[in-house]
């Protein structure tokens, strides 16, 4: 059972928006979908590193800001054709609080 | 229970119509698939390159049987469809197999025409249309020797091209004398004869073939003149036909084809056509985009949107031969009311024709150089009046100044590891590869797949050569109307329309309206959506940051690394002491690693922290610097040369005409970026006439110029008009700004879109009609009473967006 740490609000991060934990293993990307589901990504493009937090959330998806690269939220994965995975970490919601896992 | 959608025939239209389906319905149906040939669906326009030898039959499969497995498609390959029991609505194969249909889709193809001449169904003459007839052509290359192909068309000159390459003696018979007639005319048809003789090939023009001879196998043929030649292997390639006989037998209307309305339905409205065997308005197509225009249609109907409709084609031709430029499109023989532009270069091997009728482009056909081919395509398909640039129109559009593919302008005479996309390290081959094996047909398909041209464009021109001489020209060109993006149908005049005319004030009322096909969108269509609800709607409407590019929802421009940079305005390119020891002293407080003169006369800090920006912007703030929105779809800089406030040779006050301008019209929110430059005298060196509004002064007043651009396509601006006032130029200055506001689409230069409106329309509504630009300007300075709020300040001391500059959390190890 991955352990989960509380990071913030929901009402901390705009819908369709992200924002970034700090964390020793790097930065990580939490976004929140218009639905009010948060998803989180390591906040580094596998393409070349853009920082995915800074992207265009839409629908369970964001667009790196970088190359336009198109990931799915809930599983890390590129939009085809495109191939790449960013990394995903377990991230919950519980009223109104995000907790968050570190084990990818 | 799902409906039962069967196709009849695994070709590229019926499964193109299926692909297209999948994609907008993809639960909506059960699906069944019967082929007659033994194979998945492959992209038949390649069979040139398979016979040639430059690919092989893998390459140019598009769909293998492991695909139709993916998606729950039920394929019958092999097998004949030989009735359509329509009353049960059930479909039969000659071997007994039956399959029941709630809608049908009938994509059957053609038949090649076979002359009727004896000896036809002599063993060795075949037609060229599938792998089995690619296949007997390879096998006789290996024993046989003499070669005839009867029919010196398209199709015709790629079997005969081919066939010498396998090696054997080739004669093409043509029954007239020009090669192509239907395509090329008199001059090109005999460029290309030459090209073809020098390659080895031989030809009888003006030839009829009376009989082919021989007992079992095929020896010769005789022609009506009484000649008569050795042939080993006769291949017809005359013509093709609808293969109309399975409808025809179940009593469905047919003419020469299937014939089809507006929606691809045939005369009974459970089954639907698409492709060769159809007849739409009277036409029947044998070339690949406009089968793809009927398989878009025709999803857009089975899934049950019932909004598309097909109107007709207009085609354009390539010939698939390596190394052999030609392109030809439209009526390229005209009438007595056309008129003819004409270059010709023989020593270099050029020719092109275009062929104009009340100034729009009616046909055009090219030989030599074709990279112009999509553009006149294009001019062609839209009606595009050409007076404006009709005196540059034969030099094509990628002409002097483009930068990034390094001068290339023929991509057929580039090697496979030349680059093309210089933004993106494409070469030739990696493009020529992937159009091949991942079955791609559009500019847009190439682009996601390879990125060639997906960045600053300039090359497109090439990769539309590369694609259309790989597909045989025939590619899916994109149209006038182009859809926003994937999420919808509508273009952006359509969505701007709607907005205007509902009074539509935020994102989520114009998905709702307009039927977008997701909630939110996505990074294509919400910017430009904001950008147009804002631009309409100034006083009503409330910018949406979570729809914006992030430099646009911080305010600074984003860099490789994550970091960003900061350009404070400087006005007119004036700065001062306290200015520069502000910005020294930030540079230095916040140890920004780069500082930078750029290229409109300011100065730029790059690589500044994300959470280092609202407290930089502060201090900036202080010594009187805001925001030079150096980041934005807005205006940028107004670049001004000394003028006659320090020049001997300046006529007028360039600098404080330019400080002016800017002070009027920053903070303004445009479909792309604005640059404006002031220059005091004709010497001009402020490069005025590279901006999207460039003012050059003279004597007796200002020259205003307008659509400049020194990026990756350099165009020079036009001359609007001369003006004597100051007034006047701050008019006319706003005026034509607003109309670039209202008009252009989101993410289109000035450059582009007086190209796509004409300069004549921009002349019209703002030199000759006062009251236009009056209003114009007008509505653009009641707008600017909206945005002239420095988006540092906001940040830096008024509380706004704090979140997007502190982590949410920080977790310790």
């Amino acid at each position: 059972m991955p352990k989960f740490i509380e990071v913030g609000l929901l009402e901390d991060i705009p819908q369709l928006g992200s924002r970034v934990i700090e964390t020793d293993q790097g930065r990580i990307a939490i976004f929140r979908t218009s639905d009010d589901e948060v998803f989180a990504l390591a906040d580094a493009c596998p393409h070349k590193g853009g920082p995915l937090s800074q992207g265009i959330v839409h629908g369970k998806r964001v667009t790196c800001p970088m190359h336009n690269w198109v990931f799915e939220l809930q599983s890390g994965e590129a939009v085809a054709p495109d191939e790449a995975c960013a990394a995903r970490y377990p991230v919950q919601l519980e009223s109104g609080k995000i907790y968050l896992s570190l084990e990818k | 229970m799902r409906e039962k959608l069967v196709l009849v025939g695994n070709g590229m239209a019926g499964m193109r119509t299926i692909e297209e389906l999948l994609e907008i319905a993809p639960d909506q149906y059960d699906i069944t698939v019967f082929g007659a040939e033994p194979y998945g669906n492959y992209n038949r326009i390649l069979l040139s390159p398979v016979l040639a030898g430059e690919k092989t039959i893998n390459d140019i499969m598009l769909n293998d049987e492991q695909w139709y497995k993916e998606k729950n498609i039920t394929l019958h390959k092999g097998r004949w469809i030989t009735e359509i029991d329509r009353k049960n609505k059930i479909v039969k194969t000659a071997d007994g197999l039956e399959a029941a249909y709630d809608r049908l889709l009938l994509g059957t193809g053609s038949n090649p025409f076979i002359i009727p001449v004896p000896g036809s169904d002599l063993t060795g003459v075949i037609s060229f249309r599938d792998i089995a007839d690619v296949d007997a052509m390879l096998d006789a290359s290996t024993s046989k020797k003499h070669a005839v192909v009867i029919g010196g068309g398209l199709l015709g000159l790629e079997a005969a091209n081919g066939l010498k390459l396998q090696g054997m003696s080739v004669t093409v018979v043509h029954i007239t004398k020009t090669l192509m007639e239907r395509q090329l005319d008199k001059t090109a048809g005999k460029m290309l004869q030459q090209s073809l003789e020098a390659r080895g090939l031989h030809f009888l023009m003006a030839h009829e073939t009376e009989a082919i001879i021989g007992e079992d196998r095929v020896k010769a043929v005789r022609f009506k003149n009484g000649l008569e030649i050795a042939a080993d292997l006769v291949v017809m390639a005359v013509g093709i036909r609808p293969n109309i006989d399975l409808a025809k037998s179940a009593g469905i209307y047919c003419e020469r084809g299937v014939v089809v309305n507006d929606t691809m339905q045939t005369y009974d409205p459970s089954i639907y056509a698409v492709g060769e065997c159809v007849q739409h308005r009277g036409q029947a197509y044998g070339l690949v985009a406009p089968l793809f225009e009927q398989a878009k249609v025709c999803a857009n109907h089975l899934a049950k949107y019932g909004i598309a409709r097909y109107e007709g084609s207009v085609t354009s031709t390539k010939l698939k031969v390596t190394g052999i430029d030609l392109f030809s499109a439209g009526d390229f023989l005209g009438d007595d009311d056309c008129e003819e532009i004409i270059l010709q270069d023989p020593a270099s091997g050029v020719y092109k024709k275009l062929v104009l009728k009340n100034n729009k482009i009616k046909g055009a056909v090219m030989y030599g150089d074709t990279i112009d081919g999509a553009w006149y395509f294009q001019l062609l398909r839209d009606g595009t009046d050409v007076s404006d640039f009709r005196q540059s129109l034969m030099y094509g559009k990628s002409h002097l100044g483009d930068s990034g593919h390094g001068g290339q302008d023929a991509a057929a005479a580039m090697s496979d590891d030349m680059e093309v996309c210089g933004c993106n390290g494409v070469c030739k081959g990696d493009i020529v590869k992937a159009i091949s094996s991942k079955g791609l047909f559009t500019l847009d398909d190439v682009r996601s797949h390879t990125k060639a041209s997906n960045s600053c464009g300039s090359c497109t021109g090439l990769v539309e050569q590369i694609l259309a001489s790989t597909l045989g020209g025939d590619y899916s060109a994109a149209t006038k109307a182009k859809p926003v993006c994937k999420c919808t149908d509508h273009s952006h005049e359509e969505v701007r329309q709607v907005i205007r005319e509902n009074k539509l004030i935020t994102i989520p009322s114009v998905f709702q309206f307009m039927e977008w096909r997701n909630k939110d969108g996505c990074h294509v269509c919400r910017p430009a959506v904001n950008y147009y609800l804002l631009s309409s709607w100034p006083a009503e409407c409330t910018d949406d940051y979570q729809s914006r590019f992030i430099n646009e929802r911080v305010h600074a421009n984003i860099q490789k690394d994550g970091t960003y940079s900061v350009v404070p305005r400087m006005w007119g390119g004036i700065t001062n002491p306290t200015e520069l020891r502000a910005i020294a002293d930030v540079a230095e407080k916040f140890s920004v690693p780069t500082v930078k003169v750029t290229g409109g006369q300011r100065i730029d800090l790059l690589g500044v922290k994300k959470e280092d920006l609202p407290a930089m912007w502060k201090d900036l703030n202080a010594a009187g610097m805001v925001s030079g929105h150096a980041y934005g779809k807005s205006l940028r800089t107004v670049k001004t040369c000394v003028g006659k406030e320090h020049c001997r040779f300046g006529t007028q006050f360039s600098i404080s005409m330019g400080a002016h301008l800017e002070k009027m019209t920053w903070g303004s929110w445009m479909p792309h970026k604005f640059k404006m430059a002031v220059s005091g005298c004709p010497r001009n060196c402020a490069e005025a006439t590279i901006k999207d509004f460039g003012i050059v002064a003279v004597e007796s007043g200002w020259e205003l110029h307008v659509g400049g651009n020194g990026g990756v396509k350099v165009r020079a601006t036009d001359l609007l008009c001369k003006v004597k006032t100051d007034e006047e130029v701050e008019e006319y200055c706003y005026a034509f700004i607003q109309l670039y506001r209202e008009q252009a689409h989101y993410l289109e230069r000035t450059a582009p879109w007086i190209e796509r409106v004409g300069l004549s329309y921009v002349t019209k509504t703002i030199v000759d009609d006062e009251q236009q630009r009056k209003a114009l300007a007008q509505r653009f300075l009641e707008s600017q009473t909206y945005v002239q709020n420095d988006p540092w300040r906001e940040r830096a001391s008024e509380g706004v967006h704090e979140h997007e500059f502190k982590p949410l959390a920080v977790i310790a190890g």
